[in-house]
Protein backbone atom coordinates (compact mmCIF):
# COMPACT_ATOMS: atom_id res chain seq x y z
CA UNK A 1 0.00 0.00 0.00
CA UNK A 2 2.60 2.21 0.87
CA UNK A 3 4.64 1.87 -2.27
CA UNK A 4 1.29 2.36 -4.45
CA UNK A 5 0.99 6.12 -2.12
CA UNK A 6 4.44 6.71 -3.20
CA UNK A 7 4.10 5.96 -6.70
CA UNK A 8 1.34 8.10 -6.82
CA UNK A 9 2.90 11.14 -5.02
CA UNK A 10 6.27 10.64 -7.40
CA UNK A 11 3.71 10.98 -10.57
CA UNK A 12 1.94 13.87 -9.27
CA UNK A 13 4.23 16.05 -8.06
CA UNK A 14 8.09 15.14 -7.16
CA UNK A 15 8.24 13.57 -10.72
CA UNK A 16 6.01 15.49 -12.45
CA UNK A 17 5.93 14.68 -16.98
CA UNK A 18 5.98 18.16 -17.76
CA UNK A 19 7.88 19.94 -15.46
CA UNK A 20 10.27 17.50 -14.37
CA UNK A 21 10.80 14.83 -16.50
CA UNK A 22 10.34 17.06 -19.89
CA UNK A 23 8.13 14.15 -21.45
CA UNK A 24 5.19 16.02 -23.41
CA UNK A 25 6.26 19.19 -23.77
CA UNK A 26 4.47 19.83 -27.13
CA UNK A 27 0.94 19.68 -26.27
CA UNK A 28 1.83 21.42 -23.03
CA UNK A 29 3.26 24.13 -25.02
CA UNK A 30 0.72 24.25 -28.02
CA UNK A 31 -2.65 22.79 -26.42
CA UNK A 32 -2.11 25.64 -23.42
CA UNK A 33 -3.44 29.09 -25.31
CA UNK A 34 -7.33 28.66 -23.33
CA UNK A 35 -8.27 26.19 -20.33
CA UNK A 36 -10.90 24.67 -21.89
CA UNK A 37 -8.89 22.86 -24.57
CA UNK A 38 -5.93 21.93 -22.37
CA UNK A 39 -8.52 20.33 -19.86
CA UNK A 40 -10.03 18.27 -22.93
CA UNK A 41 -6.25 17.34 -23.67
CA UNK A 42 -5.88 16.22 -20.28
CA UNK A 43 -8.38 14.15 -20.06
CA UNK A 44 -8.11 12.46 -23.64
CA UNK A 45 -4.56 11.51 -22.82
CA UNK A 46 -5.33 10.54 -19.16
CA UNK A 47 -7.71 8.17 -20.74
CA UNK A 48 -4.79 6.69 -23.28
CA UNK A 49 -1.73 6.36 -21.02
CA UNK A 50 -3.77 4.36 -18.91
CA UNK A 51 -5.27 2.21 -21.36
CA UNK A 52 -1.45 2.09 -23.10
CA UNK A 53 0.10 1.10 -19.49
CA UNK A 54 -2.57 -1.66 -19.27
CA UNK A 55 -1.95 -2.57 -22.97
CA UNK A 56 1.80 -1.93 -23.65
CA UNK A 57 2.52 -4.23 -20.42
CA UNK A 58 0.57 -7.43 -21.23
CA UNK A 59 2.08 -7.61 -24.31
CA UNK A 60 6.28 -7.04 -22.91
CA UNK A 61 5.29 -9.67 -20.43
CA UNK A 62 3.18 -12.13 -21.99
CA UNK A 63 5.31 -11.92 -25.19
CA UNK A 64 8.12 -9.56 -25.81
CA UNK A 65 9.69 -10.89 -22.15
CA UNK A 66 8.57 -14.80 -23.39
CA UNK A 67 10.33 -15.03 -25.91
CA UNK A 68 13.54 -12.58 -25.49
CA UNK A 69 12.20 -10.32 -28.01
CA UNK A 70 12.81 -6.88 -25.58
CA UNK A 71 14.73 -5.30 -28.57
CA UNK A 72 11.53 -4.52 -30.34
CA UNK A 73 9.84 -2.69 -27.30
CA UNK A 74 10.16 0.60 -29.52
CA UNK A 75 8.64 -0.65 -32.16
CA UNK A 76 6.07 -2.83 -30.99
CA UNK A 77 4.74 -0.11 -28.02
CA UNK A 78 4.77 2.57 -30.45
CA UNK A 79 2.41 0.61 -32.69
CA UNK A 80 0.26 -0.05 -30.23
CA UNK A 81 -0.26 3.46 -28.94
CA UNK A 82 -0.56 4.52 -32.80
CA UNK A 83 -3.59 1.84 -32.81
CA UNK A 84 -5.23 2.49 -29.33
CA UNK A 85 -4.94 6.06 -30.37
CA UNK A 86 -7.32 5.24 -33.71
CA UNK A 87 -9.30 2.80 -31.47
CA UNK A 88 -9.94 5.49 -29.02
CA UNK A 89 -11.01 7.97 -31.43
CA UNK A 90 -13.52 6.01 -33.33
CA UNK A 91 -14.70 5.05 -29.59
CA UNK A 92 -15.34 9.12 -28.63
CA UNK A 93 -16.49 9.71 -32.09
CA UNK A 94 -19.38 7.08 -31.91
CA UNK A 95 -20.41 7.59 -28.06
CA UNK A 96 -19.44 11.22 -26.90
CA UNK A 97 -19.86 12.81 -30.21
CA UNK A 98 -19.37 16.48 -28.11
CA UNK A 99 -16.16 15.53 -26.24
CA UNK A 100 -15.09 14.32 -30.06
CA UNK A 101 -15.65 17.66 -31.58
CA UNK A 102 -14.37 19.39 -28.42
CA UNK A 103 -10.68 17.50 -28.49
CA UNK A 104 -10.80 17.99 -32.57
CA UNK A 105 -6.93 17.49 -34.18
CA UNK A 106 -5.70 17.00 -30.51
CA UNK A 107 -7.09 13.55 -30.38
CA UNK A 108 -4.95 11.57 -33.03
CA UNK A 109 -1.72 13.99 -32.09
CA UNK A 110 -1.65 12.09 -28.57
CA UNK A 111 0.50 9.35 -30.86
CA UNK A 112 3.12 11.49 -30.97
CA UNK A 113 3.15 12.55 -27.67
CA UNK A 114 5.94 11.52 -26.00
CA UNK A 115 4.33 10.84 -22.27
CA UNK A 116 2.42 8.10 -23.41
CA UNK A 117 5.25 6.24 -25.20
CA UNK A 118 7.77 7.28 -21.90
CA UNK A 119 4.82 6.24 -19.52
CA UNK A 120 5.27 2.04 -21.46
CA UNK A 121 8.97 2.95 -21.32
CA UNK A 122 9.19 4.29 -17.75
CA UNK A 123 6.94 1.05 -16.59
CA UNK A 124 9.22 -1.51 -18.04
CA UNK A 125 12.43 0.59 -16.21
CA UNK A 126 11.28 0.46 -13.36
CA UNK A 127 9.73 -2.96 -13.58
CA UNK A 128 6.51 -2.70 -12.11
CA UNK A 129 3.70 -4.97 -12.02
CA UNK A 130 0.47 -4.84 -14.04
CA UNK A 131 -1.53 -2.91 -11.46
CA UNK A 132 1.57 -0.61 -10.81
CA UNK A 133 1.92 0.05 -14.05
CA UNK A 134 -1.59 1.68 -14.33
CA UNK A 135 -1.85 3.53 -11.44
CA UNK A 136 1.50 4.87 -12.56
CA UNK A 137 0.35 5.74 -15.68
CA UNK A 138 -2.67 7.12 -14.99
CA UNK A 139 -1.22 9.64 -12.14
CA UNK A 140 1.35 10.42 -14.23
CA UNK A 141 -1.24 11.96 -16.89
CA UNK A 142 -2.99 13.24 -13.89
CA UNK A 143 0.12 15.04 -13.32
CA UNK A 144 0.40 16.28 -17.11
CA UNK A 145 -3.21 17.77 -16.46
CA UNK A 146 -2.33 19.52 -13.84
CA UNK A 147 0.46 21.42 -15.43
CA UNK A 148 -1.23 22.16 -18.36
CA UNK A 149 -4.40 23.31 -17.19
CA UNK A 150 -2.61 25.05 -14.36
CA UNK A 151 -0.59 26.95 -16.89
CA UNK A 152 -2.79 27.70 -19.90
CA UNK A 153 -4.87 29.58 -16.50
CA UNK A 154 -1.41 31.86 -16.64
CA UNK A 155 -1.39 31.74 -20.37
CA UNK A 156 -5.17 33.31 -20.73
CA UNK A 157 -3.35 35.89 -18.13
CA UNK A 158 -0.72 36.78 -19.74
CA UNK A 159 -2.19 37.53 -23.08
CA UNK A 160 -4.32 39.93 -21.84
CA UNK A 161 -0.60 41.88 -21.30
CA UNK A 162 1.51 44.21 -22.95
CA UNK A 163 4.67 41.51 -23.52
CA UNK A 164 7.88 43.10 -25.04
CA UNK A 165 8.18 42.16 -28.80
CA UNK A 166 11.00 39.64 -28.48
CA UNK A 167 8.99 37.92 -25.83
CA UNK A 168 5.85 37.37 -27.51
CA UNK A 169 4.68 33.60 -27.65
CA UNK A 170 6.83 31.19 -26.83
CA UNK A 171 9.75 32.81 -25.04
CA UNK A 172 7.61 34.30 -22.29
CA UNK A 173 5.45 30.83 -22.15
CA UNK A 174 8.84 28.85 -21.99
CA UNK A 175 9.72 31.24 -19.53
CA UNK A 176 6.45 30.90 -17.52
CA UNK A 177 6.85 27.58 -17.61
CA UNK A 178 10.57 27.65 -16.11
CA UNK A 179 8.48 29.78 -12.77
CA UNK A 180 6.43 27.07 -12.16
CA UNK A 181 9.18 24.50 -12.86
CA UNK A 182 10.71 26.44 -10.05
CA UNK A 183 7.68 25.88 -7.24
CA UNK A 184 7.43 21.98 -8.38
CA UNK A 185 11.01 21.68 -7.32
CA UNK A 186 9.84 22.59 -3.81
CA UNK A 187 8.10 19.39 -3.79
CA UNK A 188 11.58 17.55 -4.03
CA UNK A 189 12.17 15.38 -1.45
CA UNK A 190 8.40 14.90 -0.61
CA UNK A 191 7.86 11.06 0.19
CA UNK A 192 6.36 8.88 2.43
CA UNK B 1 22.23 22.64 -59.91
CA UNK B 2 24.92 22.71 -56.95
CA UNK B 3 23.24 25.85 -56.10
CA UNK B 4 20.50 24.20 -54.99
CA UNK B 5 22.15 21.84 -53.55
CA UNK B 6 23.62 23.71 -51.62
CA UNK B 7 20.35 25.94 -50.45
CA UNK B 8 18.61 22.62 -49.35
CA UNK B 9 21.58 21.96 -46.85
CA UNK B 10 21.74 25.65 -45.32
CA UNK B 11 17.83 25.82 -45.28
CA UNK B 12 17.65 23.03 -42.94
CA UNK B 13 20.85 24.54 -40.97
CA UNK B 14 19.97 27.97 -40.39
CA UNK B 15 16.49 28.94 -41.74
CA UNK B 16 14.52 26.28 -40.79
CA UNK B 17 16.39 25.40 -37.73
CA UNK B 18 14.06 22.97 -36.36
CA UNK B 19 14.98 24.01 -32.43
CA UNK B 20 14.84 27.81 -32.91
CA UNK B 21 12.97 28.61 -35.92
CA UNK B 22 10.32 25.60 -36.31
CA UNK B 23 10.40 25.42 -32.60
CA UNK B 24 10.03 21.51 -33.18
CA UNK B 25 11.22 18.62 -30.99
CA UNK B 26 11.06 20.50 -27.76
CA UNK B 27 10.82 17.01 -25.29
CA UNK B 28 15.10 16.26 -26.00
CA UNK B 29 15.98 19.94 -26.55
CA UNK B 30 15.03 20.90 -23.12
CA UNK B 31 15.51 17.01 -21.23
CA UNK B 32 19.31 16.67 -22.85
CA UNK B 33 21.06 19.83 -22.45
CA UNK B 34 22.26 19.62 -18.90
CA UNK B 35 25.94 18.80 -20.36
CA UNK B 36 27.42 19.88 -23.91
CA UNK B 37 28.11 15.95 -23.96
CA UNK B 38 24.95 14.76 -23.46
CA UNK B 39 23.53 17.78 -26.40
CA UNK B 40 26.08 16.24 -29.16
CA UNK B 41 25.16 13.42 -28.15
CA UNK B 42 21.07 13.24 -28.34
CA UNK B 43 21.70 15.56 -31.58
CA UNK B 44 23.95 13.26 -33.72
CA UNK B 45 21.37 9.77 -32.87
CA UNK B 46 18.88 11.72 -33.73
CA UNK B 47 20.90 13.05 -37.20
CA UNK B 48 21.89 9.48 -37.60
CA UNK B 49 17.69 8.72 -37.57
CA UNK B 50 16.74 11.11 -39.53
CA UNK B 51 19.66 10.98 -42.65
CA UNK B 52 18.73 6.93 -42.24
CA UNK B 53 15.01 7.35 -42.40
CA UNK B 54 14.81 10.30 -45.11
CA UNK B 55 16.72 7.82 -47.21
CA UNK B 56 15.02 4.88 -47.17
CA UNK B 57 11.43 6.74 -46.88
CA UNK B 58 12.74 8.69 -49.99
CA UNK B 59 13.30 4.86 -51.86
CA UNK B 60 10.21 3.71 -51.14
CA UNK B 61 8.37 7.16 -51.47
CA UNK B 62 6.42 5.61 -54.49
CA UNK B 63 5.82 1.87 -52.99
CA UNK B 64 4.11 3.36 -49.77
CA UNK B 65 -0.01 3.71 -50.61
CA UNK B 66 -0.80 7.52 -49.35
CA UNK B 67 -3.39 6.02 -46.90
CA UNK B 68 -0.88 4.13 -44.52
CA UNK B 69 2.22 6.21 -45.31
CA UNK B 70 1.98 8.05 -41.70
CA UNK B 71 2.30 4.09 -40.21
CA UNK B 72 4.80 3.11 -42.31
CA UNK B 73 7.25 6.32 -41.93
CA UNK B 74 6.74 5.94 -37.77
CA UNK B 75 7.86 1.87 -38.24
CA UNK B 76 10.43 2.44 -40.31
CA UNK B 77 11.87 5.61 -37.83
CA UNK B 78 11.17 2.85 -35.14
CA UNK B 79 13.50 0.56 -36.42
CA UNK B 80 16.37 2.96 -36.94
CA UNK B 81 15.86 4.41 -33.61
CA UNK B 82 15.87 0.61 -32.34
CA UNK B 83 19.37 0.14 -34.24
CA UNK B 84 20.74 3.50 -33.08
CA UNK B 85 19.91 2.84 -29.64
CA UNK B 86 21.67 -0.55 -30.01
CA UNK B 87 25.00 0.76 -31.54
CA UNK B 88 25.22 3.69 -28.43
CA UNK B 89 24.32 0.94 -25.72
CA UNK B 90 27.27 -0.95 -27.22
CA UNK B 91 29.77 1.64 -28.29
CA UNK B 92 29.20 4.22 -25.62
CA UNK B 93 27.51 2.95 -22.59
CA UNK B 94 28.04 6.23 -20.23
CA UNK B 95 26.28 8.33 -22.71
CA UNK B 96 23.31 5.88 -23.23
CA UNK B 97 22.85 5.90 -19.21
CA UNK B 98 22.77 9.72 -19.27
CA UNK B 99 19.99 9.91 -22.36
CA UNK B 100 17.90 7.21 -20.67
CA UNK B 101 14.80 6.83 -22.73
CA UNK B 102 14.90 10.17 -24.60
CA UNK B 103 16.44 7.45 -27.36
CA UNK B 104 13.57 5.12 -27.67
CA UNK B 105 11.84 8.50 -27.49
CA UNK B 106 13.37 9.79 -30.95
CA UNK B 107 10.55 8.11 -32.37
CA UNK B 108 7.99 10.95 -31.63
CA UNK B 109 10.47 13.38 -32.28
CA UNK B 110 8.43 14.99 -34.19
CA UNK B 111 11.11 16.71 -36.14
CA UNK B 112 11.92 13.48 -38.15
CA UNK B 113 8.40 12.38 -38.88
CA UNK B 114 7.68 16.33 -40.36
CA UNK B 115 10.88 15.89 -42.69
CA UNK B 116 9.32 12.76 -43.72
CA UNK B 117 6.20 13.90 -44.62
CA UNK B 118 7.40 16.93 -45.86
CA UNK B 119 10.37 16.56 -47.49
CA UNK B 120 11.55 12.98 -47.87
CA UNK B 121 8.15 11.59 -49.65
CA UNK B 122 8.19 13.84 -52.17
CA UNK B 123 11.99 14.58 -53.25
CA UNK B 124 15.03 12.57 -54.45
CA UNK B 125 17.00 10.25 -52.67
CA UNK B 126 19.85 12.81 -52.75
CA UNK B 127 18.29 15.63 -51.82
CA UNK B 128 16.23 13.96 -48.67
CA UNK B 129 19.37 13.00 -47.64
CA UNK B 130 21.05 16.57 -47.91
CA UNK B 131 17.86 17.78 -45.98
CA UNK B 132 18.21 15.14 -43.34
CA UNK B 133 21.54 16.41 -42.99
CA UNK B 134 20.84 19.95 -42.77
CA UNK B 135 17.56 19.91 -40.31
CA UNK B 136 20.23 17.19 -38.08
CA UNK B 137 23.06 19.38 -38.00
CA UNK B 138 20.86 21.98 -37.40
CA UNK B 139 19.25 20.77 -34.53
CA UNK B 140 22.84 19.33 -33.11
CA UNK B 141 23.80 22.98 -33.41
CA UNK B 142 21.34 24.26 -31.28
CA UNK B 143 21.66 21.45 -28.67
CA UNK B 144 25.01 22.75 -28.69
CA UNK B 145 24.31 26.07 -27.79
CA UNK B 146 21.77 25.98 -25.40
CA UNK B 147 24.03 23.14 -23.23
CA UNK B 148 26.79 25.09 -23.67
CA UNK B 149 25.26 27.83 -21.82
CA UNK B 150 23.38 25.95 -19.32
CA UNK B 151 26.73 24.42 -18.24
CA UNK B 152 28.92 26.82 -18.22
CA UNK B 153 26.34 29.11 -15.63
CA UNK B 154 25.59 25.58 -13.85
CA UNK B 155 28.80 24.09 -13.22
CA UNK B 156 31.48 26.49 -14.50
CA UNK B 157 32.69 24.10 -17.23
CA UNK B 158 32.18 23.35 -20.96
CA UNK B 159 32.97 19.50 -22.07
CA UNK B 160 34.36 19.03 -18.63
CA UNK B 161 36.90 22.13 -19.14
CA UNK B 162 36.68 23.97 -16.01
CA UNK B 163 36.20 27.79 -16.73
CA UNK B 164 36.25 30.21 -14.10
CA UNK B 165 36.18 27.81 -11.32
CA UNK B 166 35.92 28.86 -7.55
CA UNK B 167 36.41 32.17 -8.25
CA UNK B 168 32.37 32.59 -8.96
CA UNK B 169 29.66 30.39 -7.36
CA UNK B 170 28.08 28.59 -10.58
CA UNK B 171 24.05 28.58 -10.46
CA UNK B 172 23.15 24.90 -9.77
CA UNK B 173 19.30 26.00 -10.69
CA UNK B 174 20.55 26.23 -14.51
CA UNK B 175 21.49 22.70 -14.77
CA UNK B 176 17.98 21.46 -12.98
CA UNK B 177 14.70 21.07 -14.89
CA UNK B 178 13.47 24.64 -14.58
CA UNK B 179 16.88 26.43 -15.82
CA UNK B 180 15.95 24.34 -19.07
CA UNK B 181 12.92 26.45 -19.62
CA UNK B 182 13.79 29.50 -18.92
CA UNK B 183 17.57 29.23 -21.12
CA UNK B 184 15.50 28.18 -23.75
CA UNK B 185 13.08 31.08 -23.51
CA UNK B 186 15.42 33.69 -23.00
CA UNK B 187 17.57 32.49 -26.29
CA UNK B 188 15.04 32.45 -28.51
CA UNK B 189 13.97 35.78 -27.25
CA UNK B 190 17.28 36.85 -28.44
CA UNK B 191 17.27 35.37 -31.71
CA UNK B 192 14.01 37.01 -32.04
CA UNK B 193 15.53 40.36 -31.11
CA UNK B 194 18.42 40.16 -33.41
CA UNK B 195 16.25 39.15 -36.30
CA UNK B 196 14.07 42.47 -35.08
CA UNK B 197 17.15 44.48 -35.52
CA UNK B 198 18.35 43.31 -38.68
CA UNK B 199 15.29 43.65 -40.34
CA UNK B 200 14.61 46.81 -39.55
CA UNK B 201 18.51 47.85 -40.21
CA UNK B 202 17.43 46.64 -43.84
CA UNK B 203 14.53 48.81 -44.52
CA UNK B 204 16.86 52.04 -43.49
Amino acid sequence: MMEVISVIIAALFTENFVLVKFLGICPFLGVSKKTETAIGMGMAVTFVMAIASACTWTVNHFLLERFSLEYLQTIVFILIIAGLVQFVEMFVKKTLPSLYSALGIYLPLITTNCAVLGVALLNVQNGYGFMLSIIYGTFAALGFSLAIVLFSGIREYIDENNVQESFRGFPIALVTAGLMAIAFTGFSGFSI
Amino acid sequence: MAEKKKSVFLNGLIYENPTFVQLLGMCPTLATTTSVKNGIGMGLSATAVLILSNILISLLRKVIPDKVRIAAYIVIIAAFVTIVEMCLNAYVPDLAAQLGIFIPLIVVNCIILARAEAFASKNTVWNSFLDGAGIGLGFTCALTIISAVREFLSAGTILGIEIYGETIKPMAIIGMPPGGFIILGLLIALINFIIAKRKAGNKE
